[in-house]
């Protein structure tokens, strides 16, 4: 089996697995870490997002070939020593979850969005995060969160 | 016993049932009566559980009346409090502890909640029917109550005064003559603590309420937005295994033939084979997954119905002879002849899927003939029970620990992902972990019961409702009743025998549908009689609570102010179901090429005292998004035995750019016992919209989904206008 060479969260793992695998398996499985979870399988629910490269994916239909060479970052690799991200924190603050499931996707979904773009409308907030499914349907508390964290970074800008 | 009390419990147990099992090993039936003489589950369940729910009547249950059962203190001043209830995110974990917190007079953040353990927890019929807040916490502020009271009166002992003289506040015992203080730790350390509870406690009322009734954030809700709460389906093992089970190409399968030969050859696989039960294990998830796909079997499939025949199907097999009669006042007849306006229609309803994001999951490990199952369930002892019936061991050997889980809505009351797992790593002699893919989820699990509903009805022209014939096949009983006043009323549910799914408990079960059916044929009734669909309804309330949330959210709404136009239409919908009141208004615009948009939900709903405000909202809020789906396109599509859109692809859920701008109107009782909130706010989401299309188009829809493939279409609908 080959061995293929991941950075996640800044952190390099040598992985023998096969390389049509996909990411999300790799994530949860080989490396424990749990926090990015399984939905759906065919990338329709966003509940497995993580960012490649600073770009969202959907880690179970990416196959680990894809993530070789790659800074792959999970849920996990989001706070700073034990301070939350600004996305996680307007996440809290506004409670924008209720099981929580969906709550890694949806935040990785929005870091990528607010990388590329600081200052979303509300209508590229929810084309940006209509990959992503909340059953609770905590859809409006999600999009003012993102707003939030969008504002505030607009402020310490 | 409270009898009335008894009943509604039994009822309500059996609306939450769901059909026929998944899995029947090879075992003899004679060696499941020797362990389980009468069916004790249910038995069980429908006749004790609500004395041991309620926590005041003593029965013959064994009620653990010791009260470190319920409610523990430790020497650090710490709180375990132990319930059988469990946390799918309608965040009882944060509202109990407030409960706990108000009558113990310690802080949230002391409070630890122990949920759903069955080793650990006192026995509970499950977590459903918006119980919790109405059974679960006045359960717990007994409790806490007792604990308050037996902390003073140690303090009392100690310091040799009147105990009637002391005050407990943030987690201590004050003597405000002395001066002196000792914390609730300092109280227990050394001591082991026994109280029995007697009579009726004297709970905080609510209009007093300091830690009760506040927004409290969701407790370990950093865990959530870390990554760091562990899901059943994230919990590891050492040795742990992958579980997956070949599932039949269609439901009431018989496996014919199997060649296991490829799989049995792979790394590490191991093919599990019990009567029609295949299943594999493997280092991953992966590899089970290949595993599976190397299976190569056959199965006989018998001829089923599909969805396209199914309102047919369950009108013809409602077996009209056992109907249950819900209510029969007066005379139909004579009720008819009175009226002026006769409306006679037909409502349906289609079947469909819970689909909580995280699938139905299962961690089990045997030590011997002692089973331990980590998994996703509304019902940690039911599941126990079902185990311990499908392993022949008593389930003193089975325990079942139930993770915060990622969603239920009613979908998770089986234990069928725990028996695979506990199936598989009994013959691997290893843990095994079984997850199931959402293909599987949309599939094996168990759906809303569809149902077909006939409305007969009368008004005379000044809107006095005269009669109210009410016909429920198949979908279900719960809100079947009116709650206008109707002096003409039959109302009656018809079970079918045979329904061609698997079907049980939904999010508010069959209130949806009754209220869609409902509260659509008032809105005809109203336009019948030409009358406002909010003044016909006022004209018939006698509920004043039901006539105070028509009105604040006519109110918030500024109903009538804004007229209905072409393609831009209001609907109104209302009701009453598990102690919530209900008043729901939709906005929705029709476009050009017929597909509908809601563009905003207002909803006024009073559930008595208010527990936590902010998690009241998120609930109502969630219910609104998850009642659009329901209301304008969520359906299963089945035939011959499969069901044929069982991926998020085929299977339309709500999703950010179908979100309506949500406003809830919060109407806190505080003279009025706190009822639960996680189901009713759901109920008149549907109705509001199909009313809201009838009013900007003139066409009514009378099935849910209101919409075909996205838009409307007139197989389903009648012109009205």
């Amino acid at each position: 089996m080959d061995s293929v060479t991941l950075t996640v969260n800044d952190k390099a793992y040598h992985v023998a697995a096969a390389p049509d695998q996909p990411l999300l398996w790799i994530l949860r499985e080989e490396l424990q870490l749990t926090g990015t979870k399984y939905g759906c399988g065919e990338g329709q629910c966003g509940a497995c997002t993580v960012m490649l490269d600073g770009k969202a994916v959907r880690s179970c239909v990416t196959p680990l070939s894809a993530a070789a060479g790659k800074k792959v970052t999970t849920i996990e690799g989001l706070a700073n020593n034990g301070s939350l991200h600004s996305v996680q924190q307007a996440f809290l603050s506004q409670e924008a979850f209720q099981c929580g499931y969906c709550t890694s996707g949806m935040i990785l979904s929005a870091v990528a969005l607010l990388s590329t773009n600081r200052n979303p409308s509300d209508a590229e907030i929810m084309h940006a995060m209509n990959g992503n499914i909340c059953r609770c349907g905590t859809y409006p508390r999600i999009l003012a969160a993102v707003r939030n964290a969008a504002d505030v970074a607009q402020k310490v800008k | 016993m409270n009898s009335d009390l008894d009943i509604q419990f039994t009822n309500e147990l059996r609306q939450q049932e769901v059909g026929a099992g998944l899995h029947h090993f090879d075992l003899e039936r004679r060696d499941f009566l020797k362990l389980f003489s009468g069916g004790v589950l249910i038995c069980l369940c429908s006749t004790r559980s609500p004395a041991q729910e309620s926590g005041r009547t003593r029965s013959a249950h064994e009620l653990p009346k010791d009260i470190a059962a319920w409610l523990r203190i430790l020497d650090d001043g710490h709180v375990t409090v132990f319930t059988g209830k469990v946390e799918v995110g309608q965040n009882i974990r944060t509202s109990l502890a407030q409960q706990v917190s108000e009558e113990l007079r310690t802080s949230v953040e002391s409070i630890s909640l122990i949920m759903g353990d069955t080793k650990q927890v006192p026995w509970d019929a499950g977590t459903f029917g918006s119980r919790t807040t109405p059974t679960m916490g006045p359960q717990l502020r007994t409790m806490a109550v007792a604990a308050r009271d037996l902390l003073v009166n140690m303090a009392a002992s100690a310091w040799k005064v009147d105990a009637s003289t002391l005050v407990a506040a943030d987690g201590r015992v004050r003597d405000p003559k002395s001066g002196k203080s000792i914390s609730y730790g300092e109280l227990a350390r050394g001591q082991k603590m026994v109280k029995v509870i007697e009579g009726d406690p004297s709970f905080t009322p609510a209009s007093q309420w300091k830690v009760a009734g506040q927004p409290i954030p969701k407790v370990d809700g950093p865990d959530f937005v870390t990554g760091k709460h562990e899901y059943a389906s994230d919990i590891h093992l050492p040795g742990m295994l992958h579980g997956k089970v070949l599932r039949p190409s269609g439901f009431n399968a018989t496996l014919t033939s199997l060649d296991d030969s490829v799989a049995k050859k792979m790394a590490a696989v191991t093919v599990v084979r019990d009567g029609n039960f295949v299943g594999v294990t493997a280092p991953s998830t992966w590899s089970a997954e290949k595993a599976i796909q190397a299976l190569k079997a056959e199965w006989k499939v018998p001829p089923q119905i599909s969805s396209r025949e199914l309102f047919a199907y369950l009108t013809a097999n409602a077996d009209k002879s056992k109907a249950e009669v819900a209510d029969a006042t007066g005379s139909i007849s004579e009720g008819m002849a009175k009226a002026d306006v006769k409306v006679s229609q037909t409502y349906t309803v289609a079947y469909i899927q819970h689909a909580p994001l995280e699938p139905r999951a299962a961690v089990a490990e045997w030590q011997g003939d002692k089973l331990t199952v980590w998994t996703g369930t509304q019902r940690p002892f039911a599941v126990r029970d079902e185990l311990a019936v499908a392993f022949r061991i008593s389930p003193e050997n089975v325990r079942v620990v139930m993770p915060d889980t990622g969603s239920a809505y009613g979908g998770k009351h089986t234990g069928d992902a725990a028996i695979e797992a506990a199936r598989l790593a009994r013959s691997a002699g290893k843990p095994v972990k079984v997850v199931w893919t959402r293909e599987e989820e949309f599939t094996w699990a168990y759906f809303r019961p569809a149902g077909v509903i006939e409305i007969t009805s009368g008004a005379q022209r000044n809107g006095t409702i005269t009669a109210w014939e009410y016909h429920n096949s198949n979908s279900g009983p719960a809100a079947i009743g009116v709650p206008y006043n109707i002096p003409n009323k039959l109302i009656q549910f018809h079970p079918t025998d045979s329904p061609p799914l698997r079907q049980g408990s939904y999010r508010g079960l069959a209130a949806t549908a009754n209220h869609f059916a409902r509260e659509s044929h008032m809105d005809e009734l109203a336009h019948a009689v030409n009358m406002d669909p909010l003044q016909f309804r006022l004209k018939n309330i006698t509920d004043e609570r039901l006539r105070a949330v028509f009105e604040a959210v006519a109110e918030k709404a500024q109903w009538g102010k804004q007229k209905s136009s072409a393609n831009h239409g209001f609907g109104l919908a209302g009701g009453f179901e598990k102690g919530g009141h209900i008043a729901t208004i939709a906005e929705i615009e029709l476009r050009s090429d017929k597909s509908v948009r809601v563009m905003r939900v207002i909803e006024a709903f009073e559930c008595g005292a208010i527990v936590n405000p902010d998690g009241l909202r998120n609930q109502i809020e969630g219910s609104i998004m998850m009642g659009v789906g329901g209301a304008l396109f969520e359906s299963i599509d089945f035939g011959n035995g499969r069901i044929l859109n069982a991926h998020f692809s085929q299977y339309r859920v709500p999703r950010f750019n179908d979100m309506p701008k949500v406003e809830a109107v919060l109407v806190d009782r505080k003279d009025q016992l706190s009822a639960g909130a996680g189901e009713t706010p759901i109920v008149g989401v549907a109705p509001a919209i199909a009313n809201a299309i009838f009013a900007a188009s003139g066409e009514r829809l009378r099935a849910m989904p209101l919409l075909r493939r996205g838009v409307m279409s007139n197989v389903h609908s009648t012109r009205n206008s």
